[in-house]
């Protein structure tokens, strides 16, 4: 499996999963929140940051089911669902994921005929190789 | 002022193939060679190249290869297939700013035998695909079926719409003898019963793996009329990165459907003595099939959420309301980055498309959607 790639920008990111939470960059100065993580805040130009907890909740905005041809251990799992679930909190932020029917359970074991945009889910995090990566589980399980 | 002060006067191409013995290099010289001679050019008047930044023979090896004169403009584009027209754009503000006087650009690629970009992990996870790729969305194929499905939700667009594309396309490509899939009718049932890819995309909604060359000649309006072709101008260019963009992931601003062809539109048309109703032909980039109605939205040839049903009652077909990617594109002619859709351009305005659209005498060439892209209006 890929691992995220960690940069400056990202670092806190998941240095807060690592403790169970999901926080998005906001402005320090402004208060307008921002994804992915950069260095400055496009509406205001301020270089002050926070890290604003999300509630974990959100919704299905679209998803797909990737076949082969893939990098195998992605291969080996498909088809699988990536989903992008617009956060409760924060409509316009979109994270990539996976909806699965536990945190440690494979990228397939939520049935597709189960899956509907607009489906509500919430958020849940699975290590992987030290990383506490977000993965996400139908509200209606 | 850019608008007709240079013109293509240059076209060539190689074969296209699955897989051609020669390397990269070599048809990308054989290629622009080609484009001198149809131009009636001596390669050592050459003087400016534009290509794309994956493109893997750079300007050094082609000049010193092809016989080139000092070059005083040299550009490359980023964005894969978003830079296409951008190559085009780069020469015609060089030549008609005096920076050069004749422009060669190309791409050449093997990926029809060469290898998959998006296989190479190392180079595709910075940012922002590190947000993306570790779960699952690998190829680009599941980042544009993501919008896809997404459009098909809000707009009521079908898998049907998604076959008119792939169907205009293809038999468009049946005409034309050097489209790969010349010899190769497509059917509904076909393409409703083919495997997916990434669902909502099946096998017939994403391009060809092609191995070719291809490359046009730019020079001034005055220069052109001297040329042994008929000028194509270069009547308007722009190229797109919207506001808060995030490139074929562009999934964290207001409305990730509409993406930067509508940037490149609102310039080439304010900077155009004609709009999208004047039309007469359109190159629309095709990577994947939910680009085209991605695109007539951007460009002005439908309202918002219509690009679909615009697709309807034989539209994007010879004689329709706007015949569309008239050699084959790239889901059925080649996928050389869009190259082959400049090419087409051409010969539609010279009158020598395998699918002539008659007396066409203005076309839209687009380069990729969902990625920082570009454009060019043509006319005769
Ligand atoms: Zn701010």
């Amino acid at each position: 499996m890929l691992n995220p790639v960690i940069d400056e920008d990202g670092a806190p990111f998941w240095e807060f999963t690592a403790r169970g939470e999901l926080r998005v960059q906001g402005c320090a100065d402004c208060g307008e929140l921002r994804f992915p993580p950069r260095p400055c805040c496009p509406h205001c130009q301020s270089f002050a940051t926070e890290w604003r907890l999300m509630s974990g909740r959100g919704r299905i905005w679209s998803y797909v089911l990737p076949h082969p041809p893939l990098l195998p251990d992605y291969a080996e799992q498909a088809p699988y669902n990536a989903v992008l679930v617009e956060l409760a909190d924060a409509p316009r932020i979109r994270l990539a994921g996976n909806v699965v029917a536990a945190p440690d359970a494979r990228l397939d074991s939520v049935d597709p005929a189960r899956l509907r945009i607009g489906a509500a889910v919430r958020i849940a995090f699975t290590e992987i190789d030290g990383l506490a990566v977000p993965r996400w589980l139908l509200e209606r399980g | 002022m850019l608008k007709d002060a240079t013109a293509i006067v240059g076209i060539g191409q190689t074969p296209f193939a699955k897989q051609l013995p020669e390397t990269e290099k070599a048809l990308a010289c054989r290629a622009i060679l080609a484009a001198l001679d149809d131009a009636g050019i001596a390669p050592s008047e050459v003087d400016a190249f534009a290509s794309y930044t994956m493109e893997e023979t750079d300007e050094v090896e082609v000049a010193k290869a092809i016989g080139a004169g000092d070059v005083t403009f040299f550009s490359k584009v980023g964005y894969g297939g978003g830079g296409s027209c951008a190559t085009v754009g780069h020469l015609a503000a060089a030549v008609a700013t005096g920076q050069a006087s004749v422009g060669v650009a190309w791409r050449s690629r093997k990926r029809g035998s060469g290898p998959r970009p998006w296989k190479n992990t190392a180079v595709q996870l910075p940012t922002p695909g590190q947000w993306t790729r570790p779960y699952g969305l690998l190829r680009p194929a599941d980042e544009i079926g993501m919008l896809a499905r997404r459009y098909m939700h809000e707009y009521g667009a079908t898998r049907d719409h998604l076959f008119n594309v792939a169907l205009a396309c293809r038999n468009r490509a049946n005409q034309n003898p050097d489209a790969i899939m010349y010899e190769r009718p497509l059917t509904r049932e076909m393409y409703m019963t083919s495997r997916w890819i990434s669902e909502p995309l099946c096998l017939f909604d994403n391009c060809l793996e092609t191995d070719g060359a291809l490359a046009c000649v730019i020079v001034s309006a005055e220069r052109a009329r001297d040329c042994r072709r008929k000028p194509v101008y270069i009547h308007s260019a722009a190229q797109g990165l919207p506001a808060q963009h995030h490139g074929m992931v562009n999934y964290w601003n207001d409305d990730p459907l509409s993406g930067p062809a509508w940037t490149a539109a609102r310039h080439l048309w304010k900077n155009a003595d004609f709009g999208p109703q004047d039309v007469d032909v359109a190159q629309i980039y095709d990577a994947f099939t939910p680009l085209v109605p991605l695109s007539l939205e951007g460009y002005g040839f439908c309202g918002r959420g219509e690009g679909a049903a615009f697709t309807e009652g034989g539209a994007l077909e010879l004689g329709g309301r706007l015949p569309l990617n008239t050699g084959g594109g790239g889901l059925s002619e080649a996928y050389v980055h869009g190259f082959n859709l400049i090419n087409e351009g051409v010969k539609q305005l010279r009158g020598t498309s395998t699918a002539q659209v008659p007396g066409a005498a203005t076309c839209l060439v687009t380069a990729g959607e969902g990625v920082p892209t570009s454009a060019v209006l043509l006319r005769a």
